[in-house]
């Protein structure tokens, strides 16, 4: 018996988002009285793969293989269901996120095994095995009964602290041909975002709305983001606008998010806005109308004019770096 | 080339979630129906591509897993184009069932490129398309932001974490469609609405697959403590506070 996590990786190097997996893995492995295993496809170096050993991971099985270079969805499940079924995995946990959300699905049909996606925190039970996850675009959470011997769990981003517990890490490399496993899809082009801070990466997020009024009056938005090491963002009619480039939208239709803190600047806070930023752990709202709702979703919030509150604000922080 | 899209049914954007008998069901009282946001796009860009001579798209048709309930909606989706519509009849909430009673369809018709939407609006599970790629052993395309078809062959625009990816893939295969994928839903003409009247929704009935999941109650979610405001003229007072008090910077 196992729990098994799919530790992706971008270039080589995992990120902060592979160890919460792991971390999050090691502690249902702990519910189950069991171990973490994880398994990385594509090629990293074993000393990046010996990183996961410090959140609980006691083996990683590293399938490197050219007909694995470029992400395809059936090629990847179909492995991971191999080694899934080869592992005894008893849960199989992965990212909710592009990758995470169209191996999950898959897995589920081979394995004949409950998928509970866009989950936020540990299981409420492992006998019977309950999940809690999103629903109604963050409107509420759903406890979802995972109701077959095997469980997948996608879980959301940002949602699980990281947790050290050092162990003795192997790495196995797999040495299988891929028989079975075909690549029907062909990467053309990569189009890397460089320079900039990855929304989705990204602990602040400095957003601006309508309110903003032009995108000449961007300036403060991006300063703030600069300073504050933040990625930037907008709604939806700022990028419908061509203010902002798409990759920045955010919401139910656009990227969804959960920072530790997110700037609504002249944000009204739309429902359809929320539903992409509710699971920030903090937001503050900067909006000249104090009965826009986007100060219900609120920790902090001050009612003014984003052109004369964002220069203070712009300044306190440099005070702070300056100290 | 034939295309089905995937039409799943959801409350509007706008519905003030409220749920029943001890929070374990959805309350549908005065909730609005609508088609999942997503799939509206992904059949804009179905159509688009119809009325693009040189795509060769033929027909595009629409398949739903649901009940009677949900014929006004499938009538709205007729009314924007689509030429035929397949209700796969029962109440399912699990996507496994979902996706078994749409993989129904597609064995028993000729498609050439099935899409689905990135998520439905209501249970946000990200799971039939991909499920009902994996049941009919096709490859899939997700978090599709573009769509063009040539000889054959579907060129693909994907968003992955930090850029994008160009695709190609021959069909047939399923399409995960996502923002980008079309500019605006295309808005159902007069003609369009008379017309759909008779368009055919032919009821496909199955037993219905065993479920792997089960709803077993919902949380509406926290109230968030109440917001505290600050002073516009000494607005620089926010970040002590966020450093103080949040302990963010
Ligand atoms: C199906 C569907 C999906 C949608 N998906 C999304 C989505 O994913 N993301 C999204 O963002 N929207 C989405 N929308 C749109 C959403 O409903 C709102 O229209 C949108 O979020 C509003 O954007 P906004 O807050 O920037 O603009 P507005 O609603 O126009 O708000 C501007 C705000 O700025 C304030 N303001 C004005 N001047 C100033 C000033 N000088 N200083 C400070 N504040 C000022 C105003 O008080 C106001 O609150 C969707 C809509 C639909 C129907
Ligand atoms: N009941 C349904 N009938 C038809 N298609 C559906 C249904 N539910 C979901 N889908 C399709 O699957 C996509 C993703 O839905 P979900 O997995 O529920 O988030 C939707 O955008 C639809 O294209």
């Amino acid at each position: 018996m196992s729990v098994l996590i799919y530790a992706e990786n971008w270039d080589g190097k995992f990120k902060k988002l592979t160890f919460e997996l792991a971390s999050y893995g090691a502690r249902i492995a702990e519910m189950l009285g069991t171990k973490l295993i994880a398994v990385s496809i594509g090629n990293v170096e074993e000393s990046e793969l010996k990183q996961l050993g410090r959140f609980g991971v006691e083996k990683v099985i590293a399938a490197d293989n050219k007909r694995l270079k470029q992400f395809d969805s059936q090629a990847y499940s179909g492995l991971i269901a191999q080694l899934a079924q080869k592992e005894g995995a008893k849960v199989i946990i992965l990212a909710s996120n592009n990758a995470g959300k169209s191996i999950a699905p898959r897995l589920s049909v081979r394995l004949k095994a409950a998928l509970g996606s866009g989950v936020n925190k540990l299981p409420l039970s492992t006998d019977p095995f309950v999940v809690s996850k999103k629903v109604f675009s963050g409107n509420a959470f759903a406890q979802l009964l995972l109701d077959t011997p095997v469980k997948i769990i996608t879980l959301l981003q940002n949602s699980f602290d990281l947790g050290e517990k050092p162990v003795d890490i192997t790495v196995e490399n797999l040495q299988t041909d891929l028989g079975g496993l075909e690549v029907k899809t062909e990467v053309i082009e990569i189009r890397k975002q460089e320079g900039n801070i990855l929304l989705t990466d990204a602990e602040i997020v400095v957003s601006g709305g309508r309110g903003m009024k032009s995108p000449d009056n961007w300036q403060p938005i991006v300063e703030l983001a600069e300073l504050l090491n933040a990625a930037t963002a907008c709604s939806r009619p700022v990028s419908d606008e061509g203010w902002r480039p798409h990759e920045e939208h955010t919401g139910q239709t656009g990227k969804i998010i959960a920072p530790n803190l997110y700037f609504a600047v002249g944000i009204s806070g739309a429902t359809q806005h929320l539903a992409g930023v509710s699971s920030s752990k903090y937001i503050v709202a900067i909006n000249n109308d104090k009965s826009a709702p986007i100060f219900e979703a609120a920790q902090y919030g001050i009612v003014g004019d984003a052109q004369k509150v964002l220069p203070q604000i712009i300044e306190a922080v440099k005070e702070l770096r300056n100290k | 080339m034939n295309i089905l899209v995937c039409i799943s049914v959801v409350p509007d954007t706008t519905t003030k979630i409220r749920f029943a008998d001890d929070n374990t069901r959805l309350d549908v009282a005065g909730v609005q129906w609508v088609i999942n946001p997503w799939d509206e796009l992904s059949l804009t860009r179905a159509l688009e591509l119809k009325d693009d001579a040189s795509a060769g798209v033929n027909q595009v048709s629409i398949a739903h897993v649901g009940t009677t309930a949900s014929e006004p909606t499938l009538r709205k989706a007729l009314a924007m184009g689509a030429d035929n519509a397949f209700r796969v009849n029962g109440e399912f909430n699990d996507a496994y069932q979902v996706a078994a009673g749409l993989a129904e369809v597609i064995k028993a018709g000729q498609f050439d490129m099935v899409l689905c939407g990135i998520e439905s609006s209501d249970y946000n599970g990200s799971n039939v398309g991909s499920m009902l790629a994996e049941m009919l052993e096709l490859p899939s395309v997700s978090a599709i932001s573009s769509l063009k078809v040539e000889d054959g062959k579907a060129l693909i625009i994907r968003e992955i974490d930090g850029g994008k990816e160009v695709i190609s893939v021959f069909a047939p295969f399923v399409g995960i469609v996502q923002k980008g994928i079309a500019k605006e839903p295309r808005i159902a003409s007069m003609r369009g609405i008379m017309q759909a009247r008779t368009k055919p929704i032919q009821v496909i009935e199955t037993a219905a697959t065993e479920a792997f999941t089960r709803v077993i109650r919902f949380e509406p979610p926290q109230p968030r403590a109440a917001c505290k405001f600050i002073d516009p003229d000494n607005a620089g007072e926010l970040i002590s506070l966020l450093q103080k008090e949040a302990k963010l910077l």
